[in-house]
């Protein structure tokens, strides 16, 4: 699995059987510090609540399937956590540390929501 | 098998209901002499490692759910040993 940011979402009316109402969204993966590394992928949302500018971990290949509640869908990626905080570990050995808490997002979401999203209730990660 | 450091967790509060209680490891990919190979991965913990330690990554779903005892889990990553010492080529690390 790897970190991401949700930076768009997609709309196909026309879809291969399995597919229909999976919602797909584009994303950017991270590198652990949260710097956008390689090239933007288009992933299912197995969470049913990620959005655009969210923080996600996703996993990739036969595994993203697995993740969905038709198993025999053509998914390779899928989002199946959203992160609330990457909490660096205290004895670090490489000296490097990642940030305690989600930064804001840098990037504006690219597109705005398609339905009113009910806000969840975070018990940390914001300052 | 990969080499790997545990360098932080990720708290999810929302997540796939097989993961759910589950404990996540971001773990930086490690060449045999111990140094980062540049590489990350977020592997579920099977053995209790904690932070610092380096850890054994089985990266492949069919054996990771075994060894988790999750069929149909959307598992890839697990952390399946802790490392006590990498020797090769007349080194020890």
């Amino acid at each position: 699995m790897q970190l991401a940011r949700v930076i768009g979402t997609v709309v196909a009316t026309v879809k291969t059987p399995g597919l229909e109402g999976v919602k797909l969204l584009v994303l950017q993966p991270l590198d652990r510090h949260l710097v956008p590394v390689g090239g933007q992928v288009v992933a299912a949302d197995a969470v049913h609540m990620a959005g655009p500018g969210e923080l996600v971990y996703f996993v990739a290949a036969r595994e993203a399937a697995e993740a969905m509640p038709n198993r025999f869908v053509p998914v390779d990626h899928a989002i199946v956590g959203i992160v609330d905080a990457v909490r660096s570990l205290a004895n670090d050995a490489s000296g490097a540390r990642a940030p305690a808490v989600e930064p804001p997002s840098a990037a504006p979401p690219a597109a705005p929501a398609a339905r009113p999203r009910v806000r969840r209730q975070r018990t940390e990660g914001r300052p | 098998m990969k080499l790997a450091r545990v360098v932080a967790t990720v708290v999810s509060t929302i997540s796939a209901p097989d993961l759910d209680g589950r404990t996540l490891l971001v773990c930086d990919l490690l060449d045999p002499s111990g140094t980062p190979s540049g590489g990350y991965l977020i592997a579920i913990d099977a053995v209790g490692a904690g932070a610092g330690e380096t850890v054994l990554l089985l990266d492949e779903g069919n054996s990771a759910r075994q060894v988790l005892g999750a069929p149909g889990a959307p598992i890839r990553t697990v952390v399946v040993g802790i490392v006590d010492e990498v020797t090769g080529a007349g080194t020890t690390s």
